[in-house]
């Protein structure tokens, strides 16, 4: 195998041919997302004839198209529930599936759950820009409070949804939240939540400087990276301030994004299990036959 | 888990020849002998012993059942199972297979074989999930958004239970489209004798799947191996890397959502590749047609009570015949028109306000007269109301 050194090495091995130019704007960050999957990809050196992609609907469901591997890009929100169908008749191969904001804690909410709570062997990558992108800058279920949006066009007024403290409470293998804005963490991340078995969450902070950030005083890409450095903190940091910080210091990172791995175990996954249950049986009958 | 279909485990797994069963369960029998190797299904009356049937044998057989959260989600794993090289099921009811409705459309624009089956009750709505109906005829027929070619199958026996749920993972396989199996409440909680037939007469249908070089393929077409307006399936993890979506897209995959071109070949392939073989799909069971001045065109359970009033009909002299629709979508048209030539009226009973009487009407236009026989509320026509449509009411 050809050690791969540059980004341009790692494009031309993992891009699917002919699906250029995307549909990204300017500033995106899910292309960021997507490099930083395949240098995890790149590392683990999976075979990736074993390796399938499914997505829902919006922008960052869009990505399966631009991967050289096979692709399923499904109804919106659904993804998930595809996906199970797809590791269900092939154990074998490694099911990964990108979606967002809108798509995985709106529409596919009820899907999200019922994944992670199963523990369905799946890595899930929803990327977080806080606003339906593709359908031109509508309120998001993750959008921050005081958030512009053209449905929500005096500010939000909704509590945001938190997907990894959710993902968490379902027991989740594995669930981690990153910035784009930061490479080094978010691919042996990546790297983590490809190799667990069971389901993985990983959460990406990304920005849309075109249906966000232009209505949130975001518009500037520098300012909108910045917007992401100046309100996440680490889970270990998060946690020592609210064990020794003053008050007022507890307060300010209360408001921030925490950023990090939220939870890490080793469950069982349901194909794990179902296999058990049907050796179970196997067994079960094969004594019931020695008995006669 | 791979699944490898094992006739010897099967048939061992569903016991005796003869037995005495419910219309779900024969559903359930169905599958297994197709080689269904994944359930998605959710709780829904009077569908869930068939969901239940398969808990209970799948495993058994090597497949894999797995309750999902919705029929959303029953739906899109049964895509997703067929994908990675499963054959797949679900089975559902009124409210359950109105969720189903944009994924069903996935499956007709990704070309993906899988299997509906939907024991119908009345609605709308909720309304009474343990009576049976026909209400859903139309909508499978037009219940998803767009253009597209419907494949349906309605059982009238607890033993076509069975033998249909077998014919539609074949036709599946074949065209590449998803089939539904449009049996009702009371064929499905009926208790009637099957004959499971022997593996030397079980006809089964696979997929063709992509054999040829990878850099030569061409997921989105004509077969490239054959004469056929199916393409080859390139089973995920076989290493062809097809992009699948369910966006209009080109030959090879790729979204070609803004390309009127595009959009008109891939729809017209994949309706015309099932209208093509009109001819070759029609089936009905034909009674008593050859000196027929009145005729029954009726489908499912509602020919029970149709095939009596006939007989009642015969017995008093009158010329009554039937013709019972097993395969109901795509519509025998031309032979609907070919009948309407030569009797004087069509009767069309239906557990509904009348669906299907529709295309019998269109087809038979200007030849005969078509009435309709409508019954709601979830009781099946007794042959002597039916009877009165031959005295003229």
């Amino acid at each position: 195998m050809v050690e791969i050194k540059t980004a341009e090495e790692l494009n031309k091995k993992y891009l699917r041919e002919g699906m250029w130019p995307t549909i990204f704007c300017n500033g995106c960050g899910i292309g960021v997302v997507l490099e930083y999957t395949f240098w995890a990809l790149e590392e683990l050196g999976w075979d990736m004839d074993k390796v399938v992609f499914a997505s829902g609907i919006g922008c960052s469901s869009r990505l399966p198209g631009y991967i050289n591997a096979d692709g399923l890009h499904t109804t919106h929100g659904r993804a998930l529930a595809f996906a199970t169908g797809i590791k269900a008749a092939n154990n074998d191969l490694n099911v990964i599936v990108f979606t967002g904001d809108g798509d995985c804690a709106g529409i596919g909410g009820n899907h999200f759950i019922h994944a992670a709570r199963r523990n369905i062997d799946m890595t899930v990558i929803m990327v977080n820009n806080f606003i339906y992108g593709m359908t031109g800058g509508q309120l998001a279920p993750t959008a921050p409070l005081g958030s512009i949006a053209t449905t929500a066009p005096y500010g939000n007024i909704e509590h945001p949804f938190d997907i990894c403290e959710l993902a968490k409470a379902l027991g989740a293998n594995y669930v981690a939240r990153w910035c784009v804005t930061h490479p080094y963490q978010p691919i042996k991340s990546v790297k983590e939540g490809l190799q667990k078995r069971g389901f993985s969450l990983l959460e990406f902070l990304a920005p849309c400087p075109t249906a966000f950030g232009r209505r949130n005083k975001l518009g500037d890409i520098k300012k909108h990276w910045a917007w992401y450095d100046n309100n996440t903190i680490l889970i270990e940091d998060y946690e020592k301030i609210m064990k020794y910080g003053t008050e007022e210091e507890k307060d300010e990172v209360k408001q921030k994004f925490q950023i990090g791995v939220f939870q890490d175990i080793q469950k069982p996954g349901f194909f794990e299990e179902y296999e058990k249950l049907v050796n179970r049986l196997k067994e079960k009958e094969a004594k019931a036959k020695g008995g006669k | 888990m791979k699944y490898k279909r094992d006739p010897k485990r099967i048939r061992e797994v569903l016991g005796k020849k003869v037995q005495f069963i419910l219309g779900d369960m024969a559903c359930v029998y169905g599958g297994l002998l197709a080689g269904c190797s994944f359930f998605g299904g959710y709780p829904i009356t009077p569908a869930s012993e068939v969901a239940e049937g398969m808990a209970r044998l799948l495993p058994r057989v090597g497949g894999t059942y797995i309750q999902m959260e919705d029929e959303i989600g029953s739906i899109a794993a049964v895509i997703g199972a067929a994908w990675s090289g499963g054959k797949s099921m679900t089975g559902t009811s009124g409210p359950g297979f109105s969720l189903m409705m944009e994924n069903y459309g996935f499956a007709v624009m990704t070309e993906t074989p899988c299997v509906i089956v939907n024991v119908q009750r009345t609605g709308p709505s909720t309304g009474q999930p343990t009576l049976g109906a026909q209400g859903d005829m139309m909508q499978a027929r037009w219940g998803t958004h767009g253009d597209f070619e419907a494949i349906a199958l309605a059982p009238s026996t607890v033993q076509e239970c069975m033998d249909f749920t077998i014919e539609a993972f074949n036709l599946a396989e074949k065209y590449r489209n998803p089939v539904c199996v449009m049996t009702d409440g009371e064929i499905g909680h009926l208790r009637e004798r099957i004959v499971i037939p022997d593996e030397k007469d079980l006809k089964l249908i696979d997929r063709v799947t992509a054999t040829i070089d990878k850099n030569k393929y061409i997921p989105f077409t004509n077969s490239q191996t054959r004469k056929s307006k199916v393409p080859d399936f390139p089973t995920f993890g076989t290493g062809y890397h097809t992009y699948v979506t369910g966006l209009t897209h080109n030959e090879k995959g790729f979204p070609a959502t803004d390309k009127q071109p595009d959009h008109e070949r891939l729809v017209k392939r994949i309706t015309t590749k099932i209208t093509d073989d009109h001819d070759k799909l029609v089936m009905v069971e034909r009674i008593n047609l050859d000196d027929a001045d009145i005729v029954f065109v009726t489908y499912g359970a509602t020919a029970r009570p149709a095939e009596s009033a006939m007989e009642m009909g015969r017995k008093n002299g009158i010329k009554i015949g039937l013709l019972r629709l097993k395969l109901v979508w795509p519509f025998p048209d031309k032979l609907i028109t070919k009948l309407a030539k030569n009797v004087d009226k069509i009767i069309v009973p239906e557990m509904n306000l009348g669906q299907i009487v529709h295309p019998v009407r269109e087809y038979a236009e200007g030849h005969c007269e078509v009435v309709s026989a409508p019954k709601i509320g979830g009781e099946m026509h007794l042959p002597m109301e039916l009877y009165k449509y031959l005295e003229g009411k």
